[in-house]
């Protein structure tokens, strides 16, 4: 339906009519075998039906995970719903927890009404309009008794192959889409995948089982509709394995800054369920915390602290613990800083838990400002559009005007907004101001975006040009491309957090502001070459999406983390000393003999980093000694990446458990002033709960 | 008689267990759901086989019809989920041509076919994405409103509007390259 006649639409659109015609002997063996299986399907006997289907963009479970949400966001609600309680009464709640949720936006008329107006689709049951949409069509409807006959007949087996082999690929299409994906590191989802979140749908088929195939009952019905995983993207990798470091003495990381992983954990595991695998990314989950390393020396973009304890779960392993504390530059004389929310106005935010939160947040953030910053908002719904020109933070009323006016309405154009705040941020550039796009969204970027790797180098192209950052901030969940945003946010060196409620928005953007948006340092990487006469065996915990190659450790050009004003980063590897107990893999027999006898130091740690704007990277360089005391801060990162690898299922926990996990977070608890890690001890108890 | 009965009664019907309403609703249907298969797939034998996985799975997936949308409406959509399904499938496989790159094979079976017509669809078709590819199909060569098809891709109407300025877009750079 074009406005305007275009030639070479009109051509397009003739050519996809002549499609050709059916051969009739498919046409009856597809009617035969759709005959069949209702045949069977009737004999099987008529259960309820088992599932719903979603015909509508807004359904069951949209409803379903709206009313969770909504429960879920007001603690006092959800405090005295039993988990079982909200399973038996999501049907019956439905209706009123669509009512309950509070319009922050006004609703807009919903496209996709569920009655069509009059339609060029062949009207149903008018014969002569059986022809609409084809062409050649040789082979009209036939009456039904001739179907009816075909039908019980057995076809021949060699004609059902093709038939069960299509039921067998359909079905396990259907175990697919159920089970995570697995997106490379960099997060670029296949084409494929990105058609599928797009269409909204999930791959619904149901089978019946084929005559050649074992038969099985009709699939279960979801124990629980809380999620449609299929529509949010994980990135993940399988967990890190041990490394032989006779073998393999030397791992090499990128810094991570992100901690979009936790918030994930923190808001499934207040729904009731626990997160799967895919969901926990360990070093996420550690950096989440503040840790109260030594500040830097002057001069020193940060520090190092090592330390080594025994390991928890394991007592012939060490937990070599390595953090990084960034300098806190005196604020005062901060550089002018240039904002761009990028700010996601699809339909899809339209939720108090998406833009309702979302506004509050940026709000929270703009007293944090200084007079002389500028901000602009570009949004992206359908068509992209700035919103708010550059203004200087001192206008508040104006920011805090325009941020009210959002409202949530029309697809994704992700690309063509993040094209706009580019420019955006290029205009407002001024000598020795730092740009930053604050991109916000629920991650459904559906429109324009076929090429999720284009978009990532796109990013990564503009940092190295502009040297704009890109950091991301994800809301709600439902549609939330974790992957895209990771991706995204590690090419703009950028952080990746992930908001779910309002003191996690005062983390971000309040109590951390300045951490998220000034880098001290560049393309930090992490090198350990361990000491084989020392360690046998090691294993970093977490890390796996940012695992580097040992040579890009010297190679500037190869883009890594960065760390932000007065952050801390901290990775744990589990290290097995020689001779221990706790070994896995047993000596080659025909392997060389163990190298340097058993001397001095466990290891060397190796870091590089370049000042922001910088080319060239500087080294620091540090022996692990193995006599680095344990610190409390040590211990309550060991526990929480215990609490990750439980989560995840890890081989290497042996029988630890959450008791165990909680007592030592509980013991290691430390200062903590804003009550982060008396919240994540909440959430292990709750998570002990919910895996019993 | 049946004949005339609209296809949501008849849909009624048979996800009641109605065997005779089924056969027709099919064998009415038939034809369409192979022309939406052709379209976005782009291949005869690949239409054909998704033609038939659709209708060995209509038995069950018509339980699940509500009648909240219009039958047709629907069933488009099963359409379209199940070539997403396919073009996943494949591209699990490492087969990098999603439908249309196949085209080679395609034209050796229907070498009576138009052939002009049919390269320049088939490179046209190349250079959208899946997405475009879909709405494209649903537009253009089903004749949906930009509103129909959105309800089908699950997507809002200026979706719809904005993939179709996308496609024009394309068009007249491929029509620019082959002027040069």
């Amino acid at each position: 339906m074009s406005d305007e006649f275009d030639p070479l639409e009109a051509r397009l659109k003739a050519a996809l009519k002549a499609a050709p015609s059916p051969e009739a002997e498919a046409r009856d063996r597809a009617l035969a075998l759709a005959m069949e299986n209702f045949d069977r399907l009737q004999a099987s006997g008529a259960e309820a039906r088992p599932k719903e289907d979603r015909p509508r963009r807004a359904g069951f479970f949209q409803g379903a995970r709206s009313m969770m949400n909504f429960l879920t966001s007001r603690p006092a609600l959800a405090a005295t719903t039993s988990v079982a309680a909200l399973i038996v009464g999501v049907t019956v709640l439905l209706p009123v927890a669509e009512n309950l949720t509070p319009p922050t936006t006004p609703k807009l008329a919903a496209p996709e009404a569920p009655d069509v107006p009059t339609s060029s689709v062949a009207e149903a049951g008018a014969p002569a309009e059986e022809k609409a949409g084809r062409v050649a069509d040789p082979a009209p409807a036939k009456p039904a008794d001739l179907v009816l006959e075909a039908a019980p007949a057995p076809a021949p087996e060699a004609d059902m192959m093709p038939g069960a082999a299509g039921e067998a690929r359909l079905a396990e299409s259907d175990g697919d889409a159920r089970a995570r994906k697995e997106v490379p590191v960099g997060g670029a989802a296949p084409e494929a995948e990105a058609a599928l979140a797009d269409s909204g749908g999930a791959p619904d088929m149901y089978m019946v089982p084929a005559p050649s195939a074992v038969v099985a009952p009709m699939p279960a019905p979801e124990p629980m509709p809380y999620l449609e995983p299929n529509t949010e993207d994980y990135a993940s990798a399988a967990a890190n394995p041990v490394k032989i470091t006779a073998e393999e003495p030397v791992s090499t990381f990128s810094t991570d800054i992100d901690t979009a992983s936790y918030a994930l954990v923190r808001s499934t595991l207040n729904m009731g369920v626990l997160p799967t695998p895919d969901q926990v990314r360990v070093e996420e989950m550690v950096n989440y915390f503040p840790y109260a390393y030594p500040a830097p020396e002057p001069g020193q973009a940060f520090r190092t602290t090592v330390s080594v304890m025994p390991t928890p779960w394991n007592p012939g392993t060490e937990l070599v613990t390595i953090g990084l504390q960034g300098e806190l530059p005196a604020m005062a004389d901060r550089p002018a800083l240039n904002l761009v929310f990028l700010i996601d106005t699809s339909g899809s935010m339209e939720d108090p838990n998406k833009l309702g939160l979302l506004k509050q947040s940026l709000a929270l953030m703009l007293p944090e400002l200084r007079p002389e910053d500028q901000v602009a908002i570009v949004t992206y719904a359908g068509s992209a559009g700035l919103v708010l020109p550059p203004t200087k933070a001192a206008d508040r009323d104006t920011i805090l005007a325009a941020l009210d006016n959002l409202t949530a309405g029309g697809s994704t154009a992700g690309a063509e907004g993040l094209e706009l705040a580019y420019r955006t941020a290029k205009t407002m550039q001024g000598e020795g101001e730092v740009s930053r796009i604050l991109l916000a969204t629920d991650g459904d970027f559906n429109v324009g975006v076929s090429d999720p790797e284009g978009l990532t180098s796109y990013v990564a192209k503009k940092r190295e040009q502009d040297g704009t950052y890109l950091s991301v901030l994800g809301f709600g969940r439902g549609n939330l491309d974790d992957a895209t945003m990771q991706a995204l946010a590690q090419n703009g060196n950028g952080q990746a957090a992930y908001i779910d409620t309002l003191s996690e928005a005062r983390k971000v953007l309040v109590d951390q502001l300045t951490g998220a948006l000034f880098s001290i340092a560049d393309d930090v990487k992490v090198q350990v070459e361990w000491n084989p006469g020392q360690i046998a065996e090691y294993r970093l915990i977490g890390y796996e999406t940012r695992a580097l190659k040992r040579e890009d450790f010297n190679n500037d050009k190869v883009d890594a983390g960065e760390i932000g004003a007065g952050l801390q980063v901290t990775a744990i590897y589990e290290v097995t000393p020689v001779g221990s107990d706790a070994v896995l893999n047993d000596p080659l027999r025909y392997g060389t003999a163990t190298a340097t006898p058993a001397e001095g130091e466990l290891g060397f740690l190796r870091l590089r980093w370049k000042a922001p704007g910088e080319d060239e990277s500087q080294l620091i360089e540090q022996p692990i000694t193995g006599q680095e005391p344990a610190t409390t801060e040590a211990r309550f990162a060991a526990a929480i990446a215990g609490f990750g690898q439980l989560l995840q299922g890890s081989v290497y926990l042996g029988k630890w458990s959450w008791d165990e996990a909680i007592d030592l977070a509980l013991s290691a608890r430390g200062d903590d002033p804003y009550g982060y890690r008396t919240e994540a001890i909440t959430l292990m108890r709750l998570a002990q709960s919910l895996s019993k | 008689m049946l004949m005339d009965t609209p296809d949501e009664t008849l849909a009624q019907a048979a996800a009641g267990g109605d065997r005779v309403a089924f056969a027709t609703l099919v064998a009415r249907h038939y034809d369409r759901i192979h022309g939406l298969a052709w379209r976005l797939t782009g291949i005869k034998a690949e239409a054909e086989d998704l033609a038939q996985d659709i209708c060995a799975a209509l038995p069950a997936k018509l339980r699940h019809w509500r009648g909240e949308a219009r039958f047709t409406t629907w069933l488009y959509r099963v359409v379209v989920n199940a070539a997403h399904d396919l073009r996943r499938r494949q591209a699990t496989r490492a087969r990098a041509s999603a439908g249309w790159g196949d085209w080679e094979i395609a034209r050796q079976e229907e070498i009576a076919q138009a052939q002009a017509a049919q390269d320049w669809l088939m490179e046209a078709m190349a250079r959208l994405s899946p997405e475009l590819r879909d709405t494209v199909a649903l537009v253009l060569g089903e004749e949906m409103t930009q509103a129909q098809a959105g309800e089908v891709l699950g997507v809002s109407e200026g979706t719809v509007a904005w993939r179709m300025s996308e496609v024009k877009k394309r068009l007249r750079a491929m029509a620019a390259e082959e002027a040069r």
